[in-house]
């Protein structure tokens, strides 16, 4: 009988008319996030930060910008100190291999999420405002890290660690 | 007007006239042109034009390492990435001649299938869209395709570009939350395609509307090169997942749906079976998933030795493959794409023609290219 898929096709559509619905009424309300979700802004520590510039070299679009100089008695090791540290955010892709490669957790993405701004410049961050997003982050998240460890209290001494946080990437 | 001698009899001088269909057209899928002839209401003549979405994917890969240009494949079709970065994975390895654990074999082989699940979501929603039935189907399969994605968000972060595979493995195990979500989203998936059939397959529109048209013969699919759903539709049993079976594909058991004569119904259906293929072949690597490591231990910048290598999966849309020449530097020294929408394009010409402008934008539509994979 002609009409009867078409029949069939409305009986699906009718079954919908009595659901409720399901819309979220950002931003009011917001839908919970995964925990590697990679849509955030990234906030770098600077305190973690040995500008070994891995991040730096691993970006497919060259977006992260280093300056280093050698710093420090170089009977005690030498440490580099980081003259520049941008990040131009206009151009990341988020692909998240910067904080694939960073050995030491200095740079992680889990900032803000509605990070809108009015102009391309304050996309470019230098790491001053990286930092200033850093300590926001740290400040409103009970000093614990976007991946859930924890970070030192404010007055406590600033780490620098000098040796690559101990994690194997194969399991 | 001519008027013949004596008689009163008006003939009518008629013309052909050349349309220009997209690049900015609803139903070209993107940044597709045709240049269209007509003859009244049917199609004498037809010229595909693209190119305006080329980004230059093969050559930017050359100043790439190996790892970066993952980031590149997400972009070719953006609609199945997953399977993007496997062709690219797959022919990376074979070059450095890397093996990846079981685990991830394991994982690539169900994010390929959610993928194509997501991916025939689309190309189904999109080719009945182009029917006339506004959206409304289109939003049922954008409800699962969306739950497919909320999955991929959980493993790796992001929900178009994934860059989730790495040269080894994957980039994360996975969470521990993805597997009952994954247990959820497979059982209730089913109910979903059932759903689906409801709305569409029996639908007497649908069915005026596509049966016996655009008739593609195994015999031109095979000498065009046209592979995936088109060509299985056509009634070639083709799938690189049984003929050449990659990664863990033949430890699965499934079948592949064929259609019988080729024509546009045949495209629909064999894509709505393949979701329920799909569905299966998760559903086996969901028990046999071993545990271990997710990543071989391969250095984070590889040096593959000097050679070439080509590998090839079945993508949503056809064969894409990945062909890969080293230098033994960082980077490729040539990378070239296979893309199967741009492949199976060379049939669109032969047939379109002789069909009125309405069945154009469903042909086409039965087509499910993507602009992204044919200019890349
Ligand atoms: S997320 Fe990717 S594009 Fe953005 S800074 Fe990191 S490596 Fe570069
Ligand atoms: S990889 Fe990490 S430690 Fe090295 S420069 Fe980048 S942020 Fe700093």
């Amino acid at each position: 009988m002609y009409g009867l898929g078409i029949a069939k096709g409305m009986i699906v559509t009718f079954k919908h008319l009595f659901r409720k619905p399901f819309t979220v009424q950002y931003p009011e309300e917001v839908v919970p996030r995964g925990s590697r979700f990679r849509g955030y802004e990234f906030t770098w520590y600077e305190d973690r930060c040995t500008g070994c510039a891995s991040c730096a070299k691993y970006c497919p679009l060259g977006t992260i910008n280093i300056v280093t100089h050698p710093e420090g008695d170089p009977k005690q090791g030498m440490d580099y100190a980081i003259d520049i540290f941008d990040i131009d955010t206009g151009r990341c892709m988020f692909c998240g291999l910067c904080v694939e490669a960073c050995p030491y957790e200095a740079i992680q993405a889990g900032g803000p999420l509605d990070d809108a701004t009015y102009d391309f410049e304050s996309l470019y961050r230098d790491k001053h405002k990286l930092t200033e997003m850093a300590q926001e982050h740290l400040h409103g998240h009970d000093f614990t890290y976007p991946n859930g460890k924890q970070a030192p209290q404010p007055d406590e001494k600033p780490l620098h660690i000098g040796l690559p946080v101990e994690r194997d990437r194969t399991r | 007007m001519v008027k013949t001698n004596g008689d009163a009899k008006l003939t009518l001088k008629t013309e052909e006239v050349m349309v220009n269909i997209g690049p900015q057209h609803p139903s070209t899928h993107g940044v597709f042109r045709m240049r269209v002839t007509f003859d009244g209401e049917v199609v004498t003549e037809l010229e595909p034009i693209f190119g305006y979405l080329h980004r230059g994917s093969e050559k930017l890969a050359e100043e790439r390492t190996y790892t970066q240009v993952i980031t590149l494949t997400d972009r070719l079709d953006y609609l199945a990435s997953m399977s993007n970065n496997l062709a690219y994975v797959l022919a990376a390895e074979k070059l450095a001649g890397i093996q990846p654990p079981e685990r991830a074999m394991y994982i690539r082989v169900i994010m390929a299938e959610l993928m194509r699940i997501a991916s025939h979501c689309m190309g189904l929603g999109f080719f009945i869209n182009d029917l006339g039935a506004l959206a409304t189907p289109l939003m049922y399969m954008f409800r699962e395709r969306e739950k497919i994605l909320d999955l991929f968000e959980l493993v790796c972060g992001a929900r178009i570009t994934f860059s989730y595979m790495r040269i080894g493995g994957v980039s994360g195990d996975l969470p521990e939350e993805f597997m009952p979500a994954l247990v959820k989203f497979i059982n209730e998936m089913p109910g979903y395609i059932d759903e689906y059939e409801a709305l569409l397959r029996e639908n007497e529109i649908l069915i005026s509307r596509t049966k016996d048209i655009a008739i593609l013969t195994a015999e031109k699919a095979i000498n065009a090169s046209v592979t995936g759903p088109m060509l299985r539709a056509s009634g070639v049993p083709w799938d690189l997942r049984k003929s050449d079976p990659y990664e863990v594909y033949d430890r699965f058991d499934f079948d592949i749906p064929v259609g019988s004569t080729g024509d546009t119904y045949d495209r629909f259906l064999v894509r709505l079976e393949e979701m329920r293929e799909s569905v299966l072949i998760v559903k086996q690597a969901m028990e046999q998933i071993p545990s271990g490591p997710f990543r071989a231990l391969a250095p984070a910048l590889i040096h593959p030795p000097v050679g070439e290598a080509y590998a090839h999966v079945e993508a949503p849309k056809g064969e894409l493959g990945f062909y890969l020449v080293s230098d033994n530097s960082i980077a490729p020294y040539r990378c070239k794409i296979r893309a199967p929408s741009f492949i199976n394009l060379t049939v669109l010409r032969d047939l379109i023609i002789g069909w009125k402008l309405a069945d154009l934008v469903v042909i086409f539509g039965s087509f499910d290219i993507n602009m992204g994979e044919v200019d890349r």
